[in-house]
């Protein structure tokens, strides 16, 4: 089984070389000058981090301070007993709370939760799962907005973490389905 | 929405951090973020040079509007301030095939260009477009087809069938993505989210 696994990154790695590879072929096909397009494309990236990079330091500082303040896991103390009678076990809980802030962060508690509960637990599972529908919203507003120097978001992020909070219950819901009464 | 949740997010960290004995910690985070941000800035700029270098060929040579003719009827759809052939129906395509196939590091220059292409269609420039917040919310409610990155770590941890999760997650995230788009297309409408223009 481990073996799909390893043959879906092998899919996803073909797919990334025959853009990589079939990109500037097509282009030599349309009769593109493809080296001049990609340095000017590659230029516009550098300048485009130029602009993305306050967004990025004001949101990580934020978040980071956030994080070491232990905030999450206090709000996990006292929401966690409520929660765990909906089906979302307390563990978990710092994971659903962090997804929209951190990807590198809820990455790490995940190899955590399986390693502690094991490979095969409904934790594990359902850590998964979640990992696997959600988004690290503020990142992406943060490099998309700041893109486009954006400064009022309006509706963006409180409809971003609505589809966060709703991948979390549909996760927790069919996880309990499938991984729990069989 | 941003200034107050960054507010918001220092705080309560410093609040926090005073009520469970944690400010030295959060203290220390602030340099360590900014270092943080600039290691993240940097391994993005290579990444980001290089597939807008590779955007700029498929552009050149069509092979964008060919993708967006191909997605129109579903396009038009979700963004009916774009143009049908504008060429941000183009970056927007490429960038929700990148995040399907859970090619992450190749979704993020081309959304950041299709964000690019909707700015020059936005007509105040300091606030997000509809068609913007759209395009946001299906980023932030993942459509990745095959969660990689999360199978791996089952498998590492021993898990015997890890891709049991391949399942389970495309029900969730089909969840989280109807909601994220009902929820953009339901919010614009509010009088607290309408459009102001700054000069």
């Amino acid at each position: 089984m481990i073996a799909i696994g390893s043959s879906a990154q092998l899919l996803s790695n073909s797919i990334l070389l025959a853009m990589v590879a079939g990109i500037p072929l097509y282009g030599v096909i349309r009769k593109v000058n493809i080296f001049e397009n990609f340095v000017l494309g590659a230029k516009d990236g550098l300048l485009l981090m130029l602009r993305i990079f306050p967004y990025l330091l004001a949101m990580i500082v934020a978040i980071g301070m956030f994080r070491a303040s232990g905030a999450i896991d206090v709000m996990a103390q006292y929401i966690g007993p409520w929660l765990n009678k909906l089906g979302l076990p307390t563990p978990v809980l710092p994971l659903a709370l962090l997804r929209p802030f951190s990807g590198s962060a809820t990455n790490g508690m995940l190899a955590e939760l399986a390693h502690t509960y094991g490979g095969n637990s409904y934790i594990a599972h359902l850590a998964g799962t979640i990992m696997g529908s959600t988004e690290t919203t503020f990142y992406v507003v943060a490099v998309y907005f700041g893109a486009v120097s954006i400064r009022r978001t309006r509706h963006a992020i409180p409809a971003g973490l609505f589809a966060d909070l709703v991948g979390v219950v549909a996760a927790v819901w069919i996880c309990g389905r499938v991984f729990l009464h069989n | 929405m941003l200034s107050f949740i960054w507010l918001a997010l220092v705080i309560s960290s410093i609040a926090f951090g005073l009520y469970d004995g944690h400010i030295t910690d959060v203290v220390n985070s602030v340099a360590d973020s900014a270092k943080l941000s600039v290691q993240v800035a940097i391994g993005l700029t290579g990444i980001m040079a290089f597939w807008l270098g590779l955007m700029k060929i498929a552009e050149a040579g069509g092979l964008v509007n060919v993708l967006a003719r191909l997605l129109r009827p579903v396009l038009v759809r979700l963004f009916p301030e774009v143009p049908a052939d504008h060429p941000a129906m183009g970056a927007i395509v490429m960038n929700i095939a990148a995040n399907m196939l859970g090619l992450g590091n190749a979704a993020t220059p081309f959304g950041v260009r299709a964000m690019e292409q909707m700015q020059s269609l936005n007509q105040f420039p300091s606030a997000a477009s509809n068609a913007m917040c759209t395009f946001l919310a299906i980023n932030t409610s993942s459509v990745q087809l095959v969660p990689v990155t999360a199978i791996a770590f089952l498998a590492a941890a021993g898990a015997t069938q890890p891709t049991a999760i391949i399942a389970t997650s495309l029900f969730a995230t089909t969840c989280s993505t109807i909601a994220g788009i009902s929820a953009v297309k339901v919010l614009q409408r509010w009088s607290i989210f309408r459009i102001r223009g700054e000069r």
